[in-house]
């Protein structure tokens, strides 16, 4: 493989500013990486090959005439397709908005841009974020680059499997039930889900609002921690953007080390449905930490058993609402004929994928008077035990670690007309999602059974992002030193 | 069972889904099986406990009322499936009794 797209973000910057490589030669090289493997890994959905070499070049022009230009310039970002960028199409997966192109731009992207990041194209993703294998996209499943046959986990499963197979150092995502935690460690790299309302949401599409949260993928934690670092930031044009400043995430990144922290091990996720191999890692994981000098405890949190069916009442809910603006009047798709009403009904019908429709019609009955308090209402008091778990566990430790998944990734087909089975997929990670807290997955080795990566989760209170780094860095180091080199190095096939 | 076909077929035409029967056969029986899963939410005693909405506890959030530039109305039809006299054009909403 051209070394160019094994290099880190943090180096592919360094050799830039050394004048050792162009950011026009950088992202040739990711094209380039695109062009020869995407046809099997299918992580894009639309490839940016003009505009992101035009981007590159301007990165270069600015270096040479000396005018200032931010980390990530001239970077390859790959782009989950829901972030609406104005020289690409936004589909959020779905056939409903085929061919749309948005007349503005998310806040995220824009900055982005500003500091000279390339942006490489959009990713697949399951529709409107609703999956967790992108197995739900009007365009076709993505596929795992450990194994084709596999996926690559979701909803931003395009954005994990484009970093994971080399088409991008970095992507961005967004995690509503654990959809950039997941990914990350179906793929094996690291992704998190920042504090809620610590990265913008406008121009991000809504799918659940009070739980939708952009994040950064990397194949490592610093390059995770410099995209985290430049996405996030008060914004105002998202009301529920935090005005506060950002975690220093990338310093932590810098600095992992957990001597003398105090990590707690969430009793309730592990037992029955636990791959074996996903245990035996995560135990391995724990280990390490204590050898590390972390002071390692069990922490209960009774309340987290209810968190996957409290999601799926509050999720849906808002998704029945958030989806009712694709109606075939404004933009998108448009079918059928009659009153307006039956040209809605034909556009959604016609527009929308099988597991959009059973979450619409999910949270319209949760919402339905008469239902409203046994499901909706109820759901909202378990969110709130929820983050009294979090507030009692927060008060005896630092952080706490858990399995990211219960298993490895699923083989192609198994779960998707299960929607039951593929709702266990986010069982360890919907608990940061309802208490609005950070949280990140990294790897931590193979499970016996398969060879497949398996994702160690560390969730840290709100706004307190940099202490997930400052660990996961720890993590990560000793694991390097333990394996001889990164985990990814051992996918075979593509990036062989 | 926690919702019939018929009640199924209901939330259909509430949520403007024209799905077919087929689709109503295959979808009915998974949604019943989804509702049992997420009843599971009615054993937490939760007597009193205030529901949480988003975790932010942010409200009122409020800017400065000032011009900024905005959409054309060009740009805001760009993605219109149909438009006359600078308007979206839409198929007929009231219907002669």
């Amino acid at each position: 493989m051209d070394e160019l797209i094994t290099m880190t973000a943090a180096e592919l910057s360094a050799a830039m500013g050394a004048g050792k490589v162009s950011a026009a030669e950088v992202t040739t090289a990711h094209l380039d990486r695109i062009a020869a493997v995407d046809s099997q890994v299918r992580a894009f959905l639309h490839v940016a090959g003009d505009e992101a070499l035009a981007q590159a070049r301007e990165v270069d022009r600015k270096r040479a005439a000396g005018e200032p230009l931010g980390p990530l310039a001239g970077i390859p970002v790959a782009v989950k397709d829901l972030f609406t960028a104005v020289d690409m199409p936004t589909t959020c997966g779905s056939r409903i908005l085929e061919g749309w192109r948005p007349p503005y731009e998310s806040t995220i992207t824009r900055r982005l841009r500003d500091g000279g990041a390339v942006l490489i194209g959009k990713t697949n993703m399951d529709e409107f974020a609703m999956g967790s294998s992108t197995e739900n996209s009007g365009y076709g499943c993505s596929r795992n680059p450990w194994d084709l046959a596999r996926v690559p986990g979701g909803s931003s499963g395009g954005s994990a499997a484009a970093v994971a197979s080399y088409q991008a150092p970095l992507a961005l995502g967004t995690d509503t039930g654990g959809s950039i935690r997941q990914p990350a460690a179906l793929c094996g790299i690291v992704g998190t889900k920042p504090t809620y309302g610590g990265s913008s949401r406008y121009g991000v599409v809504a799918f659940a609002s009070s739980l939708d949260t952009p994040g950064p993928f990397g194949r490592n934690v610093l390059d995770t921690a410099l995209l985290h670092e430049a996405m996030s930031g008060h914004d105002p044009m998202d009301s529920t953007s935090i005005d506060a400043p950002v975690p220093p995430v990338v310093e932590a990144a810098r600095h992992g080390d957990v001597s003398g922290m105090r990590i707690g091990v969430v009793s309730e996720f592990s037992g029955d449905g636990y791959q074996p191999g996903v245990m035996a890692r995560f135990t391995e994981a724990v280990e390490l930490l204590e050898s590390l000098g972390a002071k390692v405890t069990e922490i209960s949190c009774p309340h987290f058993k209810y968190a996957l069916p409290a999601y799926y009442l509050i999720a849906p809910s808002e998704v029945s609402s958030n989806l009712a603006r694709f109606d075939g009047m404004r933009y998108g798709l448009r079918v059928g004929t009659g009153s307006a009403e039956e040209v809605m009904a034909q556009t959604r019908e016609a527009g929308f994928g099988a597991e959009a429709k059973r979450r619409i019609m999910l949270g319209t009955y949760a919402l339905s008077s008469g239902y409203y308090d046994a499901y909706y209402g109820k759901a909202q008091q378990v969110r709130t035990l929820i983050i009294a778990d979090f507030d009692a566990a927060f008060g005896q430790v630092d952080v706490l670690v858990s399995p990211v998944t219960p298993t490895t990734a699923f083989p192609i087909g198994e779960r998707a007309d299960d929607p039951i089975a593929m709702y266990l997929a986010d069982l360890c990670t919907i608990p940061a999602d309802l208490a609005g807290n950070a949280a990140i997955s990294l790897p931590c080795g193979l499970a016996d059974e398969d060879h497949m990566p398996v994702g160690l989760q560390v969730m840290a209170p709100t706004l307190a992002d940099d202490r997930l780094y400052r660990v996961a860095a720890a993590v990560e180091a000793a694991f390097a030193d333990r394996w001889g080199h990164p985990l990814l190095n051992e996918a075979k096939g593509l990036n062989a | 069972m926690s919702i019939t076909r018929d009640e199924v077929a209901h939330l259909a035409r509430l949520s403007r889904l024209a799905l077919t029967e087929q689709e109503l056969d295959h979808l009915a029986p998974q949604l019943d099986q989804i509702i049992s899963a997420v009843a599971q939410v009615q054993e937490v005693a939760a007597e009193g406990i205030p529901p949480t909405s988003h975790a932010t506890g942010l409200t009122n959030v409020f800017r400065e009322d000032e011009p900024a530039p905005c959409l054309t109305p060009e740009e805001a039809l760009s993605g219109a499936p149909a438009v006359e006299l600078q308007r979206f054009k839409v198929p007929r909403i009231l219907v002669e009794e």
